[in-house]
């Protein structure tokens, strides 16, 4: 027995078995197996994944579909998320307050994607 | 490959397989899902996998009441295991109105049989472990609601399907559809189909693929975004709901807590990237119904679309314009919980010409013309 994901304790079985139901991709078999689903968030098995697949499917690596990928980059506590919004929410009032025209004081929070 | 056949189903989520498997339980054994990515890969693999209910209108509730009756023996029927879990939901009533407005639903769940009911705060926290139960006046608890894996049980029906003959082809996109005489011509980017009966389970793209008929299927899809924090050992097992503070939560069979909420700022889209402002909202929000538990780290952020319809009923049955052409899309946000009971009824429908339930007000034509709607109101 072999595991592929340390994270979730998922075998090599698993995902062959995964593969045989019919899964063709990374985000298939993390969705049946949890194979990518722990705290690492797939970091460490995405590769081995991958090369299964490309091995049961005959699929040379290139050519599967790639996962896609969840932020945060590295597990975050809620508490730290509300402070550091705050803080970047504080910051930007400051920079509009001092802004010589208030009619262009920057919005204090910010929809946006992830870095 | 095969691409004639009785029915075309659109759609790879949990409301087409679910449909072919009950067509093909029904006996029509000549039937095909076409998926354009893979199976679940739309809002049913985004889902939170809660089932509930708890209801403000008696349609709904009774769709769900039947659809949870299912799906306590689907792992035996279907021969497959879902994570299939029935720790109950807890919604919580924040203000005086939320407390009128659950009793009114909790005296009309309880006509219809379900076994429901009100709790104090107190009760709520007990059931809730580190609830700041300050914040509630009322919640409302019915055991027998729960959650189940999305994946899993779209993958349960897919199986079965197949086994019952369907077939599913994966990777391949409608580009376009015709009717001549009673034959519908189905374009694909892998090549032309044809059908006799049609299915348009395509969730948030509904709109889209009535359009190719020239059908108006009015569906309009909206992000909502939801997270998963580390595993932790089990806080509790329901699925708790505010819609006063706008959130769901419940933890998943691992230990890592899920979360979502809607945000009625959100524009009409079909943009699923995560924001950083849904990650502080969430963490705010959580936070103040669950104080203690501010040093839970996230993990997991992501997206998906709800298929909104202007009154938050699905859309569901055949339509005037065009004969055999049939829908079950526009779950706004509620799709898979219902889709068990949902199938089964249109199925019935398809092979009877009956229903064992009345579908008949979910039907599209409410749409049409100048009307106002009895939403639903229980919709986070
Ligand atoms: C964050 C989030 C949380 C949710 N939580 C819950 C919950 O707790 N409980 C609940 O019951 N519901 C929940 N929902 C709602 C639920 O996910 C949906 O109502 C349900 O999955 C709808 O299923 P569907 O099969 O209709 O749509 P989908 O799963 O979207 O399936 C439609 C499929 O059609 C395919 N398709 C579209 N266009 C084409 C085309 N032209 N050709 C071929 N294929 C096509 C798509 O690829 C897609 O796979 C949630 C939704 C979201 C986004
Ligand atoms: S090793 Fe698979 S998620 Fe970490």
């Amino acid at each position: 027995m072999k595991i592929v994901c340390r994270c979730q304790d998922v075998t090599e079985e698993e995902v062959v078995a995964a593969i045989r139901q019919g899964a063709t991709t990374i985000d298939e078999i993390k969705r049946l197996v949890r194979a990518g689903m722990g705290p690492c968030q797939g970091r460490t098995c995405r590769r081995l994944v991958s090369q299964i697949i490309s091995r049961e499917l005959k699929k040379p690596m290139a050519e599967i579909y790639p996962p896609t990928f969840r932020p945060p980059n590295r597990p975050v506590p809620f508490a730290l998320v509300m402070a550091e919004y705050e803080r970047q929410a504080a910051e930007d009032r400051k920079k509009a307050e001092k802004s010589a025209r208030p009619d262009k004081a920057a919005k204090p929070a910010k929809e946006g994607k992830h870095p | 490959m095969k691409t004639r056949f009785d029915a075309i189903i659109i759609g790879g989520g949990i409301l087409g397989v679910s449909t072919a498997y009950e067509l093909a339980k029904a006996g029509l054994k000549d039937v095909c899902v076409i998926e354009r990515h893979y199976l679940a890969s739309g809002s049913t693999g985004r889902c939170g996998g809660g089932f509930r209910q708890q209801w403000s209108t008696e349609a709904n509730t009774r769709l769900a009441m039947a659809s949870v009756k299912r799906l306590e023996g689907i792992e035996e029927e279907l021969g497959y295991q879902t994570e299939f879990f029935q720790g109950g939901y807890l919604i919580l009533a924040h203000s005086d109105e939320d407390v009128e407005q659950f009793n009114k639903n909790v005296a009309m769940q309880q006509r219809l049989g379900l076994g429901v009911k009100t709790v104090t705060p107190d009760e709520a926290r007990e059931i809730v472990p580190f609830l700041d139960q300050t914040k509630i006046k009322m919640a409302t608890w019915c055991p027998t609601d729960g959650h189940i894996s999305p994946f899993l049980l779209t993958q349960a029906y897919a199986n079965a399907a197949r086994r019952l003959g369907v077939e599913i082809h994966l990777w391949t996109t409608v580009t376009g559809l015709m009717k001549k005489s009673n034959t519908f011509f189905v374009m694909t980017d892998k090549g032309p189909y044809e059908c006799q009966k049609l299915f348009n389970c395509a969730g948030s793209f509904a709109r889209s693929i009535g359009e190719m008929l020239n059908v108006e299927i009015p569906v309009d899809p909206y992000r909502h975004e939801i997270l998963v924090t580390e595993p932790v050992e089990r806080l509790w097992n329901p699925m708790v709901i505010s819609f006063g503070v706008g959130l769901y939560s419940r933890q998943e069979k691992n230990g890592g807590v899920v979360m979502g909420m809607g945000d009625p700022n959100e524009p009409v889209g079909t943009y699923v990237g995560s924001s950083m402002h849904f990650m502080y909202e969430m963490s705010r929000r959580f936070t103040t119904l669950f104080p203690k538990l501010s040093g839970l780290r996230i993990v997991r952020q992501w997206a998906g679309l709800y298929e909104m319809t202007a009154d938050a009923q699905p859309i569901l049955g055949p339509v005037d314009e065009v004969e055999n052409f049939y829908q079950a899309n526009g779950f706004s946000g509620h799709g898979l919980m219902l889709a068990p009971a949902v199938s089964q009824l249109l199925a019935e429908l398809v092979t009877t010409g009956k229903t064992s339930m009345p579908i008949d007000d979910l039907h599209v034509r409410r749409f049409r013309g100048a009307r106002t709607f009895h939403r639903e109101k229980s919709v986070v």
